[in-house]
């Protein structure tokens, strides 16, 4: 086993000017060593994971639990009070049987058919947002016009948010990934979001219509606290994702005019385009799991409670695994990407968020080919600040048709 | 090529109905695994092989196993993957 360096906190900071790469000392630590020491927020002393093999073989093995009450947080602030298990039905911060039991329950909706039947009204949402945008006239935000709304209303509608309550739902889910509201607002919007997702439950129980939440209330035992968690989940993660994929991902292919026109050339591309734009810009910094056991990973001794965070950006741009893999190439294969994690956490709302990728990102090329940013690079604010990475605003104009007339 | 699945292991996540839907498919009730040819004809054996390694959960086992040691059985690997 090689000597332990010092342990250090998890790269963050990205070179100035390449808004689509992931930290730089990520590439170091990859070929330096893959498993090293790492500094946790909260002072705990983990490892970090950089590799594609291995990011893939720790997502993979059981002795590496997603636990709440056992992994220590990669990012941010310190953790309030002591490490509690997840409340009910937070199933992603479970392990087998528990986790086991929810997402058995909840991958019947998620399957690759069904959301592909979802693709006529993500079309429809998606024209209605074009739509909006034209008939504004350039410049507009891309993040407020057409990211954030579409994945937002297409969870809203997926759970069974009635209509009403839509746009004051997409204006709270906002407010909390903004940088210009305050805390205070913050905590406002997510007191609000909280009650609802309390409210719908039984609401749907009073009232079953066609819609997940409803399926979920009368198909299952799950109770009302399970199911309001269970709703908190799918939202959050159906809807920050993917509103920066859809902008994130129209801003590399704007910067990548080659790519662009590859793909507005060739419909065939699409699916795989979306691919390769999950690889190339890894918004998931990483996750997190805990060793059950003392386990030994790529030559170092994993002790049994320890931590470890596994790069997402990293292993994506691992190139024992990916051929040139700082170069976004839409026609490359891409299989083994691990943009919605590996092992039985493995994203439940890919393919919900494939289809959306696959329509909303062509649709939006095709109605403005002369789309492009407004304001120079540098005055894009990136979400350095927030746990996904992504765009804050994305300025974007475009020439107004002269043939129409 | 015989093909095997842990229904209990499976997450549900799709990647084999996905990368290889001549040949498998999901439940509507659960969304796990279901095995539509347990013995795929020729052409779709690159396709099955790649579902085995990609499943999140290892639920599918194909008899024999891949041979990664052969070329057309890489799965990954640089340009390959």
């Amino acid at each position: 086993m090689s000597e332990p360096t010092t342990a250090a906190p998890m790269p963050t900071a990205r070179v100035a000017g390449c808004p689509f790469d992931p930290p730089e000392d990520l590439a170091r630590l990859r070929e330096e060593q893959p498993v090293t020491p790492m500094a946790y927020p909260d002072g705990h002393v983990g490892w970090l994971v950089t590799s594609h093999a291995l990011v893939r073989a720790v997502l993979a093995d059981p002795r590496f639990s997603h636990r709440a009450d056992l992994t220590h947080a990669p990012l941010g602030g310190t953790r309030m009070g002591e490490p509690r298990p997840a409340p009910p039905g937070i199933f992603t911060a479970m392990d087998p049987p528990e986790h086991t039991r929810y997402r058995h329950l909840l991958t019947g909706q998620f399957t690759v058919r069904r959301m592909r039947r979802l693709t006529g009204r993500i079309q429809e949402l998606t024209t209605e947002h074009l739509d909006a945008m034209e008939r504004h006239g350039p410049p507009v935000d891309l993040v407020e016009a057409f990211a954030l709304p579409i994945p937002g209303l297409v969870i809203c509608e997926l759970l069974g948010v009635p209509t009403g309550e839509r746009a004051r739902f997409q204006d709270d889910m906002s407010k909390l990934l903004s940088l210009e509201v305050s805390s205070e607002e913050k905590i406002a919007a997510f007191t609000t979001l909280t009650t609802f997702m309390r409210d719908l439950v039984p609401a749907k129980r009073a009232e079953p219509a066609d819609d997940l939440l409803s399926g979920l209330v009368t198909g299952t035992d799950l109770t009302d606290e399970e199911l309001t968690n269970i709703s908190g989940v799918l939202m959050g993660a159906g809807f920050e994702t993917t509103a920066n994929m859809l902008a994130l991902g129209a801003y590399a292919l704007m910067s990548r005019p080659d790519q662009l026109a590859a793909l507005r050339a060739d419909e065939g591309l699409t699916d795989q385009a979306v691919e390769e734009l999950l690889r190339y810009l890894s918004i998931i910094p990483g996750t997190v799991r805990a060793a059950l056991e003392d386990v030994e990973l790529g030559g170092q001794l994993v002790k049994a409670g320890q931590s470890v965070t596994v790069s997402i950006p990293a292993a994506n741009r691992d190139p024992g695994h990916f051929a040139d893999p700082d170069t976004l190439d839409l026609r490359r294969s891409t299989a083994g990407h691990v943009a919605f994690g590996h092992g039985i956490h493995q994203c439940l709302g890919q393919q919900l968020a494939r289809v959306e990728m696959q329509v909303a990102i062509p649709a939006l090329f095709a109605r403005f080919p002369t789309l492009r940013l407004a304001v120079p690079p540098e005055e894009v604010p990136l979400r350095t600040d927030m746990m996904i990475y992504g765009v804050h605003r994305l300025p974007v104009t475009w020439d107004v048709a002269q043939d129409e007339e | 090529m015989r093909i095997t699945v842990d229904r209990e292991r499976c997450c549900g996540a799709g990647m084999c109905a996905l990368t290889a839907p001549e040949v498998f498919d999901q439940s509507e009730d659960d969304g796990r695994v279901l095995v539509l040819d347990p013995v795929p004809p020729p052409e779709h054996e690159a396709a099955v092989r790649r579902t085995a390694v990609l499943c999140p959960s290892g639920a599918i086992t194909l008899t024999p196993p891949p041979d990664l040691a052969r070329t057309s059985d890489k799965v990954f690997g640089p340009g390959t993957a």
